[in-house]
């Protein structure tokens, strides 16, 4: 047990990072600064590395790694049975996340130092890179969900703060306003979910939870809530929590305006580590999911696999690089979902788990390295349109090998990593129904099609006019792009079943030779079409396909107007429907009654001040009057008029 | 015996009335002290008419009388002060409290 306890120094060196930078930061210069959260972070990576290293090769125990909880103390007791802890849980999953988590962190916090170069407030920058990566950390952490509820809030702050760095921009401010209030309303389900789950259980602690003890969730079993029983409820209410950070429709809106942060930023925080939070969380509680409540277990499936379409489809059309990532990225964490949607318990019919995981750790790799590869782009062109770029594989060589790296493997061609994670995923939707693994296969082929359209727009076609000839990124950022690069071709052979699976025993990743295939084939053809249409840039197939199908486009350019109907709800229905009532209401109704009260007062003792006039002789006279008509109505008893 | 508390009634309505009407300030005692005398009779009547062989009602009156020229003195020194601050003893004067 208390052999991993140096694994609270993965927590606390961020935490160092953050309060050091953010306390003395300014004082230091941008160089120094970067270099000390830069090496912090570093000391973090070795750190995960030594515990995944340590973790992993320990005797596994009847088959499967056992728990590890090397801090679990007392923060609030409450008396009685309420009582909340803080500590560190050490499992398969969140192992894999502080080696995703921190590799990704530490990649962007080494990237960042070129490519933040001479900002104003890069030591402020980095300052809340440590604070989002001591939140992120934690959250993998935690032993408890109410801890995870503290980290998560504490992710969505530094999210919220990275998003509007550039805070003298109006589209920032208002795109990190955006994701906070939208996470927020979501995270109201999860504490919802939270409360529920363990007012009936008694307990917050995952180890606990996660035994699907049926004693401990009988309670919640035989309660019902709208013909629902609670558990299934409060599980529910506590996706919601997940879907608002994993983007999931419909809370997804925030997710492609964030991109208005830097773009390091939104590889490491809306590409590879937070966004994932919710697929993290579902995995977390995955066995009380599976065991207790498998009707939202396919909700989450059909909500995921709709989701992976939808953004897909806006990933097609839109026209600002980082946007399109940003809606590649919802796409992929809906696979991620409908992966532990349509898993199940055991060897078997654990894949979808499994392969959930595995394609969250490859995506983040892959997909950190798209967003700082389209960084170093538009740190060469200044511009995030697509229309200002083109033909650029000659200036940038090295980012354009990287980014085509990344697209083969988002793409899922073999030997690249996305190729082997996809494929389970394809595989387990398929042994789950027919119909959602043609679904995803197609999103899949629809994937290929708009990373290559993205690719082509970029680095072919026609060359646009630039000021200057766009350059190669510095060392500092070509370096993690290489690195990034290199796991992107080797982490498919990772054997990652044996590491991670649903029920902890060894699960041999076979890979289904037919799903495979079709699901090559499929991305070749994508690959292929997107190849004939952009390659040039003097195909007018595009426009011709634009003018054609003219409504499809116009309302997947506009993201199908979802953030209109957010803003029509919010303008029309709630805002003038109810605020403006209630707010009338209460000038008029509630305020006018507690002056009317002050005025009726204040008339009344108008009135009466004649009484106290300090005149004793008039005190005297009315004293005289109450004596006689006391007398006279004494004197009444014995007269009888 | 009537007659006695007539006597009494006229002076304590008349002590009333001077009191609520005077506005000069030695008027106001001079009202109060008829009452108080009016009081006094009455205890002696009472007294002396209804337990002729008892002297509670007599020692009460000397006890009051006692009272009401002591009560008097402070009067008229509060009376004096008023005078020599605000050269008039009219109660519609005295309102410096009041404001």
């Amino acid at each position: 047990m208390k052999e991993m306890e140096f694994t609270l120094y993965i927590l606390i060196l961020p935490l160092v990072s953050f309060l050091l930078l953010g306390l003395v930061g300014y004082k230091m210069k941008p160089v120094v600064s970067g270099l000390l959260g830069s090496v912090l972070l570093g000391a973090t990576t070795l750190l995960s590395y030594a515990t995944a290293f340590i973790y992993f090769t320990a005797p596994r125990v009847d088959g499967a790694f056992a728990k590890m909880m090397p801090y679990n103390m007392k923060w609030l007791d409450f008396g009685g049975t309420l009582q909340f802890n803080l500590g560190i849980l050490l499992d398969p999953i969140s192992v894999m996340m502080l080696v995703v988590i921190s590799t990704v962190s530490l990649m962007v916090h080494i990237y960042s130092m070129a490519y933040m170069h001479g900002e104003k407030g890069f030591q402020r920058y980095y300052a809340f890179l440590g604070l989002f990566t001591f939140s992120m950390l934690g959250l993998v952490l935690a032993t408890n969900i109410f801890q995870m509820y503290l980290f998560w809030e504490l992710v969505g702050v530094s999210s919220f703060l990275l998003i509007g760095f550039y805070y003298t921009k109006p589209e920032a401010v208002a795109a990190s306003k955006k994701a906070f209030i939208v996470t927020r309303f979501a995270d109201l389900g999860f504490l919802i979910g939270i409360l529920l789950l363990s007012f009936y259980t008694g307990t917050f602690d995952f180890d606990k939870l996660c035994s699907c003890d049926p004693a401990l969730f009988s309670g919640a079993i035989q309660a019902s809530f709208l013909g629902y029983s609670v558990i299934s409820v409060a599980l529910a209410l506590i996706f919601i929590g997940g879907a608002g950070k994993s983007a999931m429709f419909p809370l997804q809106i925030w997710l492609p305006d964030a991109m208005e942060g830097p773009t390091p930023v939104s590889a490491l925080i809306h590409a590879a580590t937070m966004v994932v939070a919710g697929v993290f969380l579902v995995a977390r509680l995955f066995p009380v999911y599976e065991a207790f409540a498998p009707g939202v277990l396919h909700g989450i499936a059909y909500v995921g696999a709709f989701t992976s379409l939808f953004a897909a489809a806006i990933a097609c059309v839109q026209t600002d690089i980082k946007r399109v990532l940003a809606f590649s990225t919802i796409s992929q964490i809906g696979f991620m979902m409908v992966a532990l949607g349509v898993s199940g318990m055991g060897s078997h019919e654990g894949t979808g788990y499994m392969a959930g995981m595995f394609h969250l750790f490859t995506h983040a790799m892959f997909k950190a390295l798209l967003f700082l590869g389209a960084g170093a782009i538009i740190h060469a062109v200044h511009s995030n349109e697509m229309s200002n770029m083109g033909g650029l594989r000659k200036h940038l060589p090295i980012t354009h090998l990287t980014f085509l790296i990344a697209c083969l493997a988002i793409s899922g061609i073999p030997p690249f990593s996305g190729f082997f994670s996809k494929d389970e995923i394809l595989a387990a939707a398929f042994s789950f129904s027919p119909l959602m693994g043609i679904a995803m296969s197609g999103i899949a082929g629809l994937t290929a099609f708009y990373m290559f359209r993205l690719y082509y727009k970029i680095f072919w076609g026609t060359p646009s006019e630039h000021k200057h000839t766009p350059h190669e990124a510095p060392a500092f950022m070509t370096g993690p792009l290489l690195f990034l690069a290199l796991i992107t071709c080797v982490a498919g052979f990772i054997p990652f079943g044996e590491f991670v699976s649903s029920d902890g025993l060894i699960y041999e990743i076979h890979l289904d030779s037919t799903v495979a295939i079709a699901s090559v084939l499929m991305a070749c053809v994508a690959i292929g079409f997107a190849t004939w249409m952009y390659k040039k840039g003097s195909n007018t197939m595009p426009d011709r396909l634009a003018t054609t199908f003219s409504g499809l486009h116009t309302a997947a350019s506009h993201r199908f107007y979802i953030d209109e109907v957010y803003l029509f709800i919010t303008r029309r229905i709630i805002f003038d429907g109810i605020s403006t009532p209630i707010a009338w209401f209460d000038r008029h109704i509630v305020d006018g009654f507690m002056n009317g009260l002050s005025w009726t007062a204040n008339r009344v003792a108008y009135l009466i001040r004649g009484f106290q006039s300090g005149n004793v002789q008039q005190y005297a006279y009315v004293f005289l009057i109450g004596t006689f008509l006391i007398v006279v109505l004494a004197l009444s008893q014995y007269i009888n008029f | 015996m009537e007659y006695y508390l007539v006597v009494s009634a006229i002076m304590m309505f008349a002590g009333i009335y001077g009191f609520i009407v005077r506005r000069n300030l030695l008027g106001i005692l001079i009202s109060i002290e008829l009452i108080l005398n009016s009081v006094d009779i009455n205890f002696m009547v009472f007294n002396r008419y209804l337990y002729p062989d008892q002297l509670e009602g007599f020692f009460f009156t000397l006890f009051a009388i006692g009272v009401s020229a002591a009560e008097t003195a402070i009067a008229i020194a509060i009376c004096i002060n008023v005078y020599r601050n605000l050269s008039s003893i009219h109660v519609k004067n005295l309102d410096e409290m009041k404001n």
